[in-house]
């Protein structure tokens, strides 16, 4: 016990880090579910892909480098992969999320919304399933994730913070500020949160909901592409599965803050995180083994909505009156 | 002199050139069920029509028809000569027709100000980049929407401008009815359809959102009421339509739909006619001492 005490602020800090990734992830479950009602399973996928894209692009364009210094780049050349990496995952992630809503969603917007979802469980089988073919059929079982920074602790105010956790602490909340930003200051966000809240009147007001839609998927999903590239830096590896179990806690995170409202999937991401870092650093200590990560999220979740059950800030609960 | 009609047939309408909405057998079927039936109607500029009918008459499917919510089963819209049929509620809105809901629909956690600057939203041409990064085209655009927004606010008296800057839900309800209108007005709409307006007010606020709607009619701007309270539809109208069971059973200037026998039987009942007749004789009273 006296162990995990004395690493508790560096737990903190390392549960950022993992909070601020599954926050990421959290905002796009919640766009969508604000806007569609829809639980889009397939998020988390998305958010695998984006650390795939980048791992291909990392290797088609630095290969050479990361190959002759175990994955470490400096200088020019460091810039130049992290910006790639980030570059391809919004791209491509982007388009993903775009052609899922247009060819998996859409036609279904009109059915019952049970029809939505199990299509949506659907095009998470098919995403992991086509990643799990690709990686036994070119012998990549576990692909080995570039750390492009050189891996140290730095200390800072007595804390001890590994650099790669740098990262996720600079460009995570970029991306967060951005989404607030663009929700709370644009035409689109306001289109957004019109739709949201109010679907056939905002068509009313001359909104294309559709284009409306296509975009809050494109956001949800470059969201997810980025944590998928800071995920990837972080852990150093990356494979199928990867977007089963962190789509999951992300979910969590969403619903834990109020599934639909934005600050509440930040607040809920930040909060699994800090759980997840703090069971595993008890674990640690005691010599159990880190098992106990995930229950502990979920029954924080259950505890949650025992006491209120729209989340931590409230669900988003769109008035009809 | 028209008298109010019996139903007219659709085999006798026509483009009716100068119309800015007209539709031509317009029809709209729920399996089977024939909600709204070869409606011939037409609206000219600055005119105000007034809907009218039992409850289940088919007024606001047919709202719901001409602002492009449902697609007709039959039959044509056409909006300044153009055919429209079939298409999407924003396409509409940009042809110029914009409406209000008989339960409000605004956007109540966005405040009185957003809600009117998201019907003006179909005016503003910049795009996306343009949007986010704030370019100084877009910043232009924005002040002079905002300074829009605030000319459609003040054509409500005092009742919105001092709330621009709070929720929309938190307005008093005769306050965001009006703030519908608003919404709606942002759009600078040609024609304007108001889903019973006045529902749910009291008599001195229904009294001040009729003066209102007065105010806001020009000759620019067409309104289409659909309206339960009689003494509202009959003072404010230039002419009405009567519909029951889908299908439009008189057409005529207020006095006429009144004397119509169809419309007594079907409708309104010898006692409210009786009414509505002294309603009517209040207004020319009023009216010639108004001149």
């Amino acid at each position: 016990m006296n162990q995990f005490l004395q690493s508790l602020p560096d737990t903190l800090v390392q549960g950022l880090a993992i909070g601020m990734m599954y926050a990421l992830i959290a905002l796009g479950y919640t766009l969508v579910y604000g806007i569609l009602e829809l639980i889009n399973f397939a998020h988390g996928d998305v958010f695998m892909l984006g650390g795939l894209f980048s791992w291909a692009a990392l290797q088609h364009f630095f290969g050479a480098q990361i190959g002759a210094n175990y994955g470490v780049l400096g200088g020019g050349t460091l810039v130049m992969a992290i910006i790639l990496a980030f570059l391809i995952a919004t791209v491509s992630c982007g388009g993903v999320g775009f052609v899922i809503e247009r060819f998996a969603y859409r036609p279904l917007r009109n059915a019952p919304k049970l029809a939505p979802l199990v299509t949506a469980i659907g095009v998470s089988f098919i995403i992991e399933n086509a990643v799990l073919v690709w990686q036994t059929g070119t012998g990549n079982m576990e692909l080995t994730y570039p750390s492009l920074i050189n891996q140290q602790i730095i200390p800072v105010l007595g804390l001890h913070i590994p650099s790669k956790a740098i990262i996720v602490f600079v460009t995570a909340p970029i991306l967060m500020v951005g989404l607030l930003y663009l929700v709370g200051n644009t035409r689109m966000g306001k289109a957004m949160r019109a739709t949201a809240q109010d679907q056939e009147a905002a068509r009313m007001m001359g909104i294309d909901v559709n284009r409306v839609i296509s975009f809050t998927f494109i956001v949800g999903s470059v969201l997810a592409g980025c944590a998928g590239v800071i995920y990837a830096l972080y852990y150093n590896s990356i494979d199928y599965s990867v977007g089963f179990l962190a789509g999951l806690k992300a979910f969590t995170a969403a619903v834990l803050g109020g599934i639909g409202n934005i600050r509440g999937a930040m607040l809920g991401g930040l909060l699994v995180g800090e759980v997840e870092s703090i069971v595993d650093s008890i674990d640690a200590s005691q010599g159990v083994g880190l098992q106990w990560a995930e229950p502990a999220v979920f029954l924080v979740l259950m505890c949650v909505l025992i006491f209120r059950p729209t989340g931590l800030l409230g669900a988003q609960v769109v008035d009809k009156a | 002199m028209a008298v109010a009609r019996e139903r007219l047939s659709t085999a006798q309408a026509t483009v009716q050139p100068g119309a800015l909405l007209q539709t031509i057998g317009l029809t709209k079927s729920f399996g089977g069920l024939a909600a709204v039936q070869n409606i011939d109607f037409h609206i000219s500029p600055g005119e105000i029509v007034g809907v009218i009918g039992p409850n289940g008459a088919g007024k606001s499917t047919f709202f719901n028809l001409i602002t492009g919510l449902y697609k007709p089963t039959r039959g044509r819209i056409l909006v300044a000569g153009q055919d429209v049929t079939g298409k999407r509620p924003d396409i509409l809105l940009r042809a110029g027709v914009a409406r209000t809901f008989q339960n409000i629909r605004l956007f109540q956690n966005m405040t009185v100000l957003d809600n009117v600057l998201v019907g003006y939203h179909t005016r503003l041409k910049s795009r996306l980049v343009g949007d986010i990064l704030k370019l100084p085209p877009t910043r232009r655009e924005e002040r002079e929407a905002e300074r829009r927004a605030f000319e459609v606010l003040r054509l409500f008296d005092d009742r919105l401008v001092p709330h621009s800057y709070e929720l929309a839900r938190n307005l008093a309800y005769a306050d965001r009815r009006l703030l519908e209108i608003a919404r709606a007005l942002a759009s600078s709409p040609k024609l304007l359809l108001l889903d019973e307006p006045t529902v749910g007010m009291n008599p001195a606020e229904t009294e001040n959102a009729i003066r209102i709607i007065a105010k806001i009619r020009s000759a620019d701007l067409a309104i289409i009421l659909i309206e339960h309270k009689l003494n509202v539809v009959m003072g404010m109208s230039n002419r009405v339509v009567v519909l029951d069971y889908g299908e439009k059973i008189a057409e005529g200037t207020p006095r006429e739909v009144q004397t119509n026998e169809k419309v007594i039987e079907a409708y309104l009942g010898r006692k409210a006619a009786a009414q509505a007749a002294a309603m009517l004789d209040r207004r020319d009273a009023l009216e010639e001492a108004g001149q």
